[in-house]
């Protein structure tokens, strides 16, 4: 049998990702250029007897997908820039509950409100430095309607798995982009339940340890009665000032995911065997950065793409392995630098990194690339 | 025999941190016995708080319980709520975390009316942070933060509460504790959102600084203040200055979320 093929937009792919993942429950606030995320689940979910909620804020959609979750859902919600800065709070609460929950956020203009139709990728330091205290961060960042598809369907996967939220982050350009998609089949793609417990109801600890760095979760409404808060807790889920135990639940919600970076961190390499240049892109500025890649061989320079698809974890050990094999990197992103950074402490030095910076709501282009290709070679 | 508020207490969970004199325990007890009247599952009931005092109530209740963040008890609890209709679902917290930072969420849950009970202790105060004014704090009055007196006019929660299209409003004082269950047993049977405002008192940073020399002047206060609705409907305005209506103050049958939200589905699915 054929596969379904569609001429979808970006957004409208994520929502269809979350749907193949098993997602029953949305809880969102309008906000541009998020918005086509939203519209479709809530035609979607009811037709599968699913929840679809428009919360009063960007604070009260973040809470109520956590709720949703401790109830066993697989959960979403979807925003841009300033309402990714409101969800912090309890993007914070999710990471030290350890509630699963997946968060597509459209990355537009900033500081503030912005460019709000502008695209940029201004969020990815938010992504990981937005919530105060240590906690682990997981964002995924798809350069196609294809890609964003499939990563929201990994975000749901890693966020079950590890039982912590994931961000998908498109920019404007991929979310809003229309592109060929061919659906999975059903069973194509992989997809991960949260672990339920196997203790009975009366052993039962949301944060016990003995069954490894990601303990089972219950549901709320089941044969299990469990408590859950914010506060520093022990493995009983109870509030805990315990030093020991504070300071050993702390490095374990951050190790769950740091130690499991293999499993987590995707990236594709193209034409990197021999390249004396490479680019580091993700999102749409990494399809300019192909374009580049291609003209800049015709002319015979050696130059190569790594695409970055998972942001956080940062691929630290590739982009340092890769250091001691390129002259110079070059970094085009649409923002001030912020891949730029990371790929400078990963490089320690040992190659060149030149960024490319535009935050005027417009693209970085091949062109432009393939100048900055030609004056580092 | 004695009633037994063991069999709903979480083992090794107390003593609670609230001060003596404190009415937050005298709210949880009339909890207990409400659930107890009612005979709610402790599996299928999910008590949700935000941050201070009188949310730290859930964690020594043997229920599924959720302690969240400040001011967001209403928002989560929707998200448990809508997720899993058939639980029922009991929010608490104070004065400052439900109308102030949580106001937002307090008034759309009222809005879209959907069958959660929330109990608000008003104690008039932030009590875990020391006492600043909140903004159920009478004008005139004493706090951390209004030495001087406080300048702010003082939300009245039961009208809020109506105005925001709750459809079960009752009001009760830590003073008239066997008043209590009554009150809450009646809001969680109401079908629709529910809201039980309970006059509380923080002897420990409301009491001292506003010349009340003890928890019994607190409490006679309370006593002497509340008035039942139905003896109000006899007394003249005069005779009222300076009361608080006390018992059921409103109560109207309006489609739940929930119930609303089964509908969108059967229409989807059509």
């Amino acid at each position: 049998m054929a596969k379904k093929v569609a001429f979808l937009q970006g957004n409208e792919a994520a929502a269809q990702g979350a749907l193949y993942a098993g997602c029953t429950f949305f809880g969102g606030y309008p906000i541009t250029p998020s918005t086509e995320v939203a519209e479709v689940m809530s035609v979607e979910l009811p037709k599968i007897g699913g929840k679809f909620i428009q919360m009063e804020d960007e604070i009260g959609a973040m809470a109520s997908v956590i709720g949703a979750s401790l109830t066993g859902a697989k959960v979403l919600t979807a925003t841009s820039g300033p309402g990714l800065s409101l969800k912090q709070e309890l993007i914070g609460y999710a990471c030290i509950a350890e509630t699963p929950c997946v968060i597509v956020n459209v990355m537009r203009g900033g500081p503030s409100t912005g460019m709000p139709t502008g695209p940029s990728q201004s969020d990815v330091m938010c992504a990981k430095w937005g919530t105060h205290g240590d906690h682990p961060a997981i964002c995924l960042t798809p350069a196609s309607v294809q890609e964003l598809f499939e990563e929201t369907v990994r975000a749901f996967n890693l966020a079950e798995k590890y039982r912590t939220p994931v961000m998908v982050m498109p920019d404007e350009i991929v979310a809003h982009m229309r592109e060929r998609i061919v659906f999975p089949e059903p069973g194509e793609l992989e997809v991960i339940n949260r672990t339920a417990p196997s203790v009975a109801p009366a052993e039962y600890k949301p944060y016990d340890t003995s069954f490894g760095d990601v303990p089972p979760l219950a549901a709320f409404g089941s044969d299990y009665r469990f408590h859950v808060t914010g506060l520093n807790k022990g493995q009983d889920g109870f509030p805990t000032t315990k030093a020991a135990w504070v300071q050993a639940e702390e490095e374990r919600q951050v190790r769950k995911v740091e130690a499991n970076v293999d499993d987590i961190v995707q990236f594709e390499e193209y034409e990197l065997a021999d390249a004396e240049v490479a680019i580091v892109a993700y999102g749409s500025t990494s399809r300019s950065a192909r374009f580049a890649v291609n003209e800049a061989r015709k002319q015979g320079i050696k130059a190569g793409l790594f695409r970055i698809k998972t942001f956080w974890p940062f691929p630290e050990k590739q982009i340092a392995a890769l250091a001691g094999k390129v002259k110079a990197f070059i970094t085009p992103e649409m923002n001030l630098g912020m891949c730029t950074g990371e790929v400078k402490r990963c490089a320690e030095g040992k190659a060149a990194v030149h960024g490319i910076f535009r935050v005027d709501g417009e693209p970085i282009n091949p062109g432009q690339i393939l100048e900055k290709i030609k004056e580092v070679k | 025999m004695s009633f037994d508020y063991d069999k709903y207490i979480r083992p090794g969970k107390l003593p609670h941190i609230w001060c003596p004199g404190c009415g937050h325990g005298i709210v949880m007890k009339g909890l207990i016995r409400a659930i107890d009247t009612l005979g709610l599952q402790k599996n299928n009931t999910a008590i949700v708080s935000g941050i201070g005092c009188a949310s730290r109530l859930p964690g020594y209740m043997d229920f599924c319980t959720l302690h969240t963040a400040h001011g967001r008890a209403a928002a989560f609890a929707t998200g448990v709520k809508m997720a899993k209709p058939e639980m029922n679902v009991i929010l608490v917290g104070g004065d400052g975390d439900g109308t102030a930072i949580g106001g937002n969420h307090f008034i759309h849950a009222c809005r879209r009316n959907i069958d959660m009970t929330y109990i608000i202790m008003n104690n008039n105060i932030y009590g875990m942070t020391g006492g600043q004014f909140s903004p159920c704090t009478p004008t005139g009055a004493k706090a951390s933060t209004t030495v001087y007196g406080n300048p702010d006019p003082a939300f009245d929660v039961a009208k809020l509460a109506i105005g925001a299209g709750a459809t079960f409003v009752a009001r009760g004082t830590a003073y008239h504790a066997t008043q209590i269950d009554k009150l809450i047993a009646e809001a969680i049977q109401h079908k629709g959102f529910s809201v039980v405002e309970i006059l509380d008192d923080c002897p420990t940073t409301y009491g001292r600084r506003n010349k009340f020399k003890s928890v019994i002047e607190m409490m006679n206060r309370l006593k002497d203040i509340a008035v039942p609705v139905k003896a109000a409907e006899k007394m003249t305005a005069e005779q009222l200055e300076g009361k608080i209506l006390t018992g059921v103050l409103y109560k109207e049958e309006r489609p739940n979320y929930t119930d609303e939200y089964a509908k969108v589905i059967e229409r989807a699915k059509k």
